[in-house]
């Protein structure tokens, strides 16, 4: 038996019929075609599923699409602005270099954005202690927490 | 995972006329350990009943000299609420070790202690404050309702509706986390009321217990040298790939000791 969900992702409106045991991130990749969100572990470890549901990060591959009814979604596809700014963290990966092979990337900056709204001014410590959820296999963390601690600090600041 | 019929009630009733209907329904909260299961197959139920959508579940309150927490509220609202944090900041900082920011977003305490995992965090925590355990049927210690690996006082389809915390005079949970999980290898929580000290250890044994000789010891003289001496039997501890049941036992006295010195 198929559910109609509907819901907002990225600030359109969008609906589909799926089964109840699909996952959001399903509904999102196979649906939607939005493919930035990426399933790495399936299994709630790795964080490259990350989306923000009524703007709070959370792993979409552990979530039913049918969970997600009548919230508001927001995925890597919908953080820079239409014109194509990017978003002060989105901007700053590029600037400290926090990804190589890019996988985790979605995942990460999307983490990255949830963290920074709750932490102003974010220190290092507690960047590498919100990050224990999204793992890279790459970079060390090094620039991505560089990234984090700089985007917040920004954001802070009024900058975005 | 297996498909099911999915329900999302918006009533406390409705949902317990759902799961007495159907013993195939399974009760959904956060979904954090449950959607796991299922997706490896462990489980295969019927229908969920998801809770998500009853209002009267969620939020943080005081009542008087108890904490009132609703069984939906999250992890991170548990961890972020002000009411709490001023009157029981050992509880709060517990939520906010518990898995990862995503997890807590999601994650509830009525879901964690329903399904009692023996590395769960707040199994601890409520036992250690001396929790009640409130349902759609009645109210339950929470001495009384760990029963084992897995297993507690629940009747089938009953309903956790919240749990209420006594304001104790001071309280701490230490941890010693999974570094891939980030369970609890061993959890010990410390809290201090006007009439004795109470200590609750979760990740050790098959579900949460109590260490009854450094309960008495500490409502004596509370200080670390007072459970210097006490003896932690590892014969009944998990012994698994991550950690001996002589290690467990261990590491339970040392994370005793280190929450009391952080008094």
């Amino acid at each position: 038996m198929l559910i109609e969900v509907n819901m907002t992702v990225n600030g359109r409106a969008v609906s589909g019929k799926v089964e109840a045991r699909a996952l959001l991130v399903d509904f999102i990749r196979d649906h939607l075609r939005l493919t930035g969100t990426h399933v790495g572990c399936d299994t709630t470890q790795c964080g490259c599923c990350t989306v923000h549901v009524d703007g709070k990060a959370v792993k979409s591959c552990t979530m039913l699409a049918v969970q997600a009814k009548g919230k508001n979604v927001v995925t890597i596809e919908g953080l820079a602005s239409a014109d194509g700014t990017l978003h002060p963290v989105q901007e700053a990966f590029r600037e400290h270099h926090g990804l190589q092979c890019g996988f985790c990337t979605p995942g990460m900056v999307m983490m990255g954005v949830d963290i920074c709204r709750r932490h102003p001014n974010a220190d290092e410590k507690t960047v590498r202690h919100e990050l224990e959820g999204n793992i890279c296999r790459c970079t060390g963390y090094q620039g991505i927490v560089e990234a984090i601690m700089d985007a917040s600090a920004k954001m802070a600041g009024g900058r975005a | 995972m297996e498909n099911f019929g999915y329900h999302a009630p918006t009533k406390i009733a409705d949902a317990a006329q759902l799961a007495e209907a159907n013993e195939d329904a399974k009760l959904m909260a956060g979904g954090m350990t449950l959607l796991p299961t299922l997706k490896q197959r462990l489980a295969a139920p019927s229908d969920l009943i998801d809770l998500a959508g009853i209002a009267d579940l969620r939020g943080v309150c005081r009542d008087g000299d108890e904490i009132v927490i609703g069984a939906m509220t999250t992890h991170a609202e548990v961890h972020e609420s002000a009411v709490l944090r001023e009157a029981i900041a050992g509880l709060a900082s517990l939520a906010g070790q518990i898995g990862d920011p995503a997890v807590r977003h999601r994650g509830t305490i009525g879901g964690s202690i329903a399904n009692a995992d023996p590395a769960a965090d707040y199994p601890a925590g409520v036992l250690g404050h001396g929790a009640t355990i409130v349902t759609n049927k009645r109210k339950i210690a929470a001495d009384d309702f760990f029963l084992g690996l897995f297993e507690t006082a629940l009747e089938p389809g009953e309903i956790i509706t919240g749990v209420r915390f006594p304001i104790p005079v001071w309280s701490t949970y230490q941890k010693l986390r999974h570094p891939a999980s980030g369970y609890a290898v061993v959890g010990v929580c410390i809290v201090q009321t006007k009439t004795g000290v109470r200590v609750a250890v979760t990740g050790a044994g098959p579900s949460a217990f109590r260490m009854a000789a450094m309960e008495e010891a500490l409502t004596k003289d509370f200080s670390v040298k007072s459970i210097e001496g006490i003896a932690v039997a590892a014969d009944d501890l998990n012994n698994d790939i991550h950690a001996s049941a002589a290690y467990r036992a261990h590491v339970v006295s040392v994370l005793a000791k280190r929450a009391v010195a952080s008094r």
